[in-house]
């Protein structure tokens, strides 16, 4: 079973491709692995039903009135997911809204909150926080009745799951039906009550954020004695709260329900201690889970309180008492009913959109919770949240408790210790406060890759889609109120933005007069509040501007009268065709300058082959249209030029001498329409490798070839790709080298600045005339990149090296060919201008990336490519007290290669809070990162490595003090390190860029390699940036597995799309790898695939073909063809993990004793090596720091 | 009423800083326009850069004129001056030409706050030394 398990339960808990919707029917069979059959039914209803949903939403949005079902009713069908994204989006970001629109759906979908009519708006949310009644007769009604039903309307209790999914344990398990249904509704309840939370917040709540926290704090105080026995203090803590507590609870029946989830966490830690664990993460819980039987002599006093409130959890604690301690829940079942009951009717829904990280469930507690508490309760909130996912392979085991006996009445359910087991692990995250003792955890990395944050809005855009958050992304999900709330958090404010990523199903309009704020000249977007039907108001500057007539009209459904249905409103990511205003000059049309060094070192190195080939084959597919140009330059001392005049039956050459005055030497047929002299570029392309085969010339004079190029594409703008093998040593521009060999790994790295501004000035007048120059460095030696990338650097531009290439290695080769052809048949967009607005009160600080800044929020991208991303610092101007949303709006203003003029807009909408904790737990580490490591670079250009290095560190403990401080823990060395569950990761990956190329010292590293990795570090999107900081290490057994397991019940063999287990996801430590084992490391660019020496020889056959290691040679790239199940289901994985790059990944497979070994242990940043600390180590550091 | 070297020297000192102080409103005049949008951050640092140097250098100037006619004391109140203008000269970004404003980064909302206050303060400082060198010019005028 267990193995069985293994399988089945990861595909089960995190959907194949990460689509949240279907992640919602895996969860389902997850949950009910029994009768699977019935699972799959169901999964298959679900689908059918969410497919049903948009329309019945469009329907309703039509109506545009909000047939507004209420939330326990309208579960089942109003899921509306908005339709107008695609695919992609929809992955990543359409679920969340989706879900929520799911649950939420009884909101008027799309229909801005502000236009309803005020009665469905509020009253809707208020009835549903205060109604207590209603509430209760729904709840009760679902539970035992609705399970099925909810679990299909009530998508959202699986998109939770989803999120979780590397906590996934809770889907996986339930193994009994009836639990898991149990134990699904319960979750319903749960989310329910997280919707109510959130709710109240917006409607009708007074008192929002710092009162919403107190819920999950007095969970964590539950939590804490058990947990925590030690802790005196805490306990002594507990007492007072939970009074209140209780009391909230019976007056408002939320908080009780809200109450219930979080003991069960606990109770659920236990469990795990009971279990055999494995793992290291289960045995710490293992010891933690001893002291609760302590904690439980404490508990019973403290149960009477509970139970009065009709708290179940409590009993949960210990398990082995939950049986006695379920007749105090029973005596309340309708205590217990009520506090559930009004979260069904919030099915409606942020539950969905609530990240782990979301503060504001807990709004339910508004009512009761006195302010004062607050203050007390975080002190207690500290409890670590101990109960780490298991790895999904342990979850079988973690499900014995699931085997008690179970009530059959839905109340029973809460009082049941077991569904909240595993309902409870995934929902005390939920709670998003939970905290984390990192020095006791040390495997914090979640097995499934980690979902961004998600951005719960008020309840007036609750159900607005927000930008997708590998579009841009927001440092905090919940922006500080002021800038000394900012400070006292001690985290980078800023956004991270991927605005020209390829996506599908773009919407895409063309209209006579664009909307936009006629003040600040903001495009309209889903987050605008519409007066009325003439006016709307922006939601950047405020301004109430007037509608134009025609954009009452609907271009989907030919219709007047809705303004919400209009896609500008519907969608935050849109592309407007731009009319001629929009125009400073006839759109230009695409124009490709490719200069080569043929200098000898560039002709040993054989570039000029594989990259005249590439151009060759790709030819046609080059973005443009039939007036697209296209010239060659090749350079060594002297510039060559060739001429494809008409006429000519071969191009011919001209060679410029004069390199300290370069002037062109013929007007024309130099830029060669592409359509019309395809032969003679065809020719030439033939030719140019063999042309320069056998010069000997030393020389390459960049800086002659760049200024002739510029004459050449002055008057149209374009790109110009620059091949560099050497050192650029003739002419103008010419460098000398700089690095010293011997100091490669020197503490202080000298030389990163560019040694001359030639090439920056060349930029600068470059991006003037709307030129781009990409570099490609191919360099044999050292060929100071940090002065010639700044060609790219400021004129939007992209660099990409190669080192040490030879055309003898054929990894190299072929690396540079799949990036080469991507460079080539990619979009690209021209004449580019971007400019990010903010909500008034913010403004950005400083931009990272490649373009040059034009004015305060403009950036110049002459080019711009799907492959660029940007960053943004955001400083406050003012303070937002009044203010309950701000937006970011990025308008990216292009040309595409077709000529034609358009316009894409992002908006992001994120709430303001005043709230310390909020703040914290509502950080996104990812984005975090991705801003210092981007703002570090500047540091250590302005100043010196060490400083940069010495950011890092601070800026971690800086984070964490703060956190304590905002937690109110007392101060002294308590041997944890406590860090909130947004934040946990990040110690981690602050390690991986201490040890990364671009910031490591100590480590023999050659300049150029650290230049363009810092180089990286301000261009990369975010999602590669963390795979080039922190790689993803898996353990492919399971995949083996997994196809060998679906080969032996071939039966189900007919289904190709059948999806692929869940693998999880290693830490980067080689306490991880065994000898038995293959793994994968995903940097990027390059999967590494480590062959342990002991991998079991049927298994080597079936994967890579060999009956043993020492078959392979030291450096082996590529996977060999092999039809197998294994090979098949490898190669899916590996499609997988490519999905999102722009070209796919060289995999190289190292043999455990192989010479290459090193490359693959050199990445595992988690373990000490000589000059750095292993990631322990590092902690500990951080918390000797941490006052 | 003598019209001795000292007066001279603060009579010269009165018009340089005069034109000290037309520097330095322009300085602030041409980052509140970047500021606001008005210029483009590289046509400005070329008509902001050739500046640079005269500013620096006449300072410097007249300070060589109080050092030869032994002013001690209007030297002194100088002296802090010419430091920052010698640390901030050293520690220009790189670039072929003269001056210290680097377009690509002349926009940074540190860089920009930072000479606009430099350039606020510079104001200040020239005026009242402008009116010191007032008094200065008058009292040896009539000293002796």
């Amino acid at each position: 079973m267990s193995a069985y398990n293994q399988n089945f339960v990861p595909p089960a808990a995190a959907p194949a491709n990460g689509n949240q919707g279907s992640s919602l029917v895996n969860g389902l069979p997850g949950a009910v692995p029994h009768q699977q059959q019935p699972p799959q039914a169901a999964a298959a209803q679900q689908y059918l039903q969410q497919k049903a949903q948009p329309q019945l939403q469009q329907q309703q949005q039509q109506f545009q009135q909000p047939p507004v079902p209420y939330p326990g009713s309208s579960n089942n069908s109003s899921q509306p997911p908005p339709l107008q994204f695609n695919s992609n989006i929809v992955n990543k970001f359409l679920p969340p809204s989706s879900t929520s629109a799911n649950n939420g759906a009884p909101p008027p979908s799309t229909l801005p909150s502000h236009l309803r009519p005020p009665t469905a708006n509020g009253p809707t949310t208020l009835t549903n926080g205060s109604n207590g009644a209603n509430s209760a007769n729904s709840s009760r009604t679902a539970s035992p009745g609705l399970m099925s039903v909810p679990q299909q309307g009530g998508a959202p209790p699986m998109p939770q799951n989803t999120q979780y999914a590397h906590g996934a344990p809770p889907p996986a398990a339930r193994p009994i039906q009836p639990q898991s249904v149990a134990s699904l509704t319960s979750n319903m309840h749960q989310m329910n009550m997280n919707r109510t939370n959130g709710q109240p917040s917006a409607n009708t709540a007074p008192t929002p954020q710092q009162l919403q926290q107190v819920p999950p704090q007095q969970q964590q105080q539950h939590q804490h004695p058990l947990a925590n026995p030690m802790t005196g203090p805490f306990m002594g803590n507990k007492p007072p709260n939970l009074n209140p507590s209780a009391s909230r609870v019976i007056g408002s029946p939320p908080t009780g329900g809200a109450q219930p989830v979080p003991v069960p966490a606990s109770g659920q830690r236990i469990m795990y201690g009971g279990t055999p664990a494995s793992n290291d993460q289960q045995n710490n819980n293992l010891q933690r889970a001893a002291p609760p039987p302590g904690a439980g002599t404490a508990w019973p006093p403290s149960l009477p309180k509970a139970a009065v409130p009709g708290i179940p959890p409590p009993m949960q604690t210990q398990p082995q008492a939950q049986l006695a301690s379920f007749a105090p829940p029973q005596p309340q079942p309708q205590a217990q009913s009520a506090p559930f009951a009004p979260p069904q009717q919030y099915q409606y829904g942020q539950a969905y959109q609530q990240p782990l990280h979301q503060p504001p469930l807990p709004q339910q507690q508004q009512p009761a919770p006195p302010p004062g508490m607050f203050g007390a309760q975080t002190s207690s909130a500290p409890l670590q949240y101990q109960a780490q996912p298991p790895p999904p392979s342990m979850q079988p085991q973690g499900q014995h408790p699931y085997a008690q006996p179970q009530p059959t009445s839905g109340p029973p359910q809460l009082g049941a210790p077991v569904p909240l087991n595993v309902a409870q692990q995934g929902f005390s995250r939920l709670w998003g406060q939970d905290t984390i003792d990192l020095m006791q955890n040390r495997h914090i990395l979640s097995p499934a890759t980690l979902p961004a944050p998600k951005v719960v809005l008020h309840n007036q855009f609750h159900e607005s889609i927000n930008c997708s958050p590998s579009i841009m992304r927001c440092t905090v999900t919940k922006i500080p109120e002021t800038n000394s709330l900012l400070q006292k958090s001690r985290l980078p404010l800023g956004i991270v933005i991927h605005p020209f990523r390829d996506v599908n199903n773009l919407p895409v309009i063309q209209c006579i007069n664009i909307v936009r704020c006629r003040l600040c000249r903001t495009y309209i977007n889903p987050f605008v509040y519409f007066v009325d039907s003439k006016m709307w108001k922006c939601n950047l500057c405020y301004r109430v501007n007037e509608l134009p007539e025609d954009f009452q009209f609907d271009p989907a459904t030919k219709t007047y009268g809705d303004v919400t249905r209009r896609p500008e409103v519907r969608s935050s990511t849109i592309e407007f065709i731009a009319p001629s205003e929009y125009m400073l000059r006839p759109p230009q049309p695409a124009m490709y300058l490719f200069l080569f060094d043929v200098s000898i070192i560039a002709q040993q190195s054989g570039y000029l082959e594989a990259a005249c080939s590439v151009l060759n084959r790709h030819l046609d597919e080059m973005p443009g249209d039939a007036r697209t140009q296209v010239g060659f330059i090749c350079y060594d001392s002297f510039v060559h030029f060739y001429s494809m005049a008409e006429g000519l039956n071969q191009p011919h050459e001209m060679t410029l001498l004069d390199i300290d005055e370069p002037f062109l030497p013929r007007p024309d047929s130099l830029l060669v329409n592409l359509k019309e002299c395809k032969e003679l570029v065809r020719d030439l392309l033939k030719l140019l490798p063999k042309r320069f085969a056998h010069t000997h010339d030393p020389g390459s004079a960049l800086g002659s070839a760049l200024q002739v190029a510029f004459k050449l594409m002055q008057s149209s703008g374009g790109r110009i790709t620059v091949f560099q093998a050497c050192l650029p040593n003739k002419g103008p521009g010419s460098l000398e080298p700089r690095e010293d060999p011997n100091n490669r790994s020197a503490k202080d790295v000298a030389h990163l600045n560019p040694a001359t501004d030639f090439y920056k000035r060349f930029a600068l007048e470059c991006s003037g005339y709307q030129i781009a120059c990409d570099l490609f460095l191919m360099n044999q030696q050292y060929s100071d990149m940090a002065t010639i990338s700044g060609i790219s650097k400021h004129s939007g531009g992209c660099v990409h090296h190669f080192p040490l290439y030879q055309k003898t290695k054929q990894h190299m080769v072929d690396s540079f060919r799949m990036c080469f052809k991507r460079y080539l048949t990619r979009k690209i967009g021209f004449e580019a201008v971007m400019r990010i607005r903010c909500t008034r009160g913010l403004q950005v600080h400083t931009f990272h990336g490649n373009f040059f800044v034009r004015s305060t929020d403009l950036l110049s991208l002459p080019n711009v490519n799907p492959d660029a991303g940007y960053g943004m610092q955001i400083s406050y101007e003012e303070s937002l007290t009044d203010v309950k949303t701000i937006c970011f709006q990025a308008a990216l203003l292009y040309t595409n290669s077709e000529g034609e003029r358009r316009i894409r807009v992002h908006t992001v909408c994120l709430p303001v809070t005043s709230s310390l904790p909020e703040v914290m737990h509502s950080a996104d580490t990812e984005a975090i990162i991705g801003l210092l490591s981007k703002m570090a670079v500047d540091r250590s250009i302005a100043s010196n490595l060490s400083d940069a290095r010495d950011a890092f560190i601070n800026a971690t403990i800086d984070v964490f003090n703060a956190f304590k401080i905002a937690q109110n823990l007392p101060s002294g060395q308590s041997g944890q390190l406590i860090a909130p569950r947004s934040l946990a990761l990040m110690p981690l990956y602050i390690l991986g860029l201490l040890k990364h190329p671009a910031f490591r010292v100590g480590t023999s590293t050659r300049l150029d390699d650290r230049v363009y990795a810092m180089d990286c570090m301000k261009t990369l999107p975010l999602d590669q940036l963390m795979k080039f900081v922190y790689p993803e290490l898996y353990k492919i057994d399971v995949l083996i597995y997994h196809a060998r397991n679906s080969n032996a019940s071939t039966t189900e063999e007919d289904d190709e799309e059948e999806p692929l287990p869940e693998v999880p996801r290693l830490q980067l430590s080689a306490e991880h790898l065994d000898s038995r084992s293959i793994f994968l490391m995903d940097c990027g660019q390059l999967i590494m695939l480590y062959v342990g020496l002991n991998v079991p020889p049927d298994v080597l056959e079936a994967v890579l073909g060999i009956s043993s290691t020492a078959e392979l040679g030291d450096y082996v790239y590529g996977l060999p063809h092999i039809v197998s199940a294994e090979y098949d289901i490898l190669q899916r994985f590996l499609l997988r993990l490519n999905y999102d790059k722009p070209y796919s990944a060289l995999v190289q497979i190292i043999r455990d004793t192989s010479t290459a070994k090193g490359q693959f242990i050199e990445r595992l940043t988690d373990d000490r090596s000589e000059s750095s600390l292993s990631y322990y180590e590092f902690l500990q550091h951080i918390r000797a720091q941490v006052k | 009423m003598v019209f001795n070297f000292t007066a001279f020297t603060y009579i010269v000192a009165l018009i340089g800083d005069a034109f000290l102080i037309f520097f330095a409103i322009f300085h602030v005049i041409a980052f509140d326009e970047l500021k606001t949008d008005y210029k483009n951050p590289i046509d400005q640092c070329n008509s902001l850069n050739p500046l640079v140097l005269p500013e620096y250098l006449l300072h410097i100037f007249l300070n060589l004129l109080f050092l030869v006619c032994g002013e001690w004391f209007s030297l002194a109140i100088n002296i802090p001056l010419i430091a920052y203008h010698i640390w901030r000269y050293k520690t220009r970004p790189v670039m072929s030409g003269p001056g210290l404003y680097d377009p690509t980064t002349v926009l940074k909302t540190d860089t920009l706050s930072r000479n606009m206050r430099e350039g606020w303060i510079k104001l200040a400082v020239y005026l009242i030394s402008f009116f010191y060198y007032i008094y200065g010019m008058v009292y040896s005028l009539i000293s002796t």
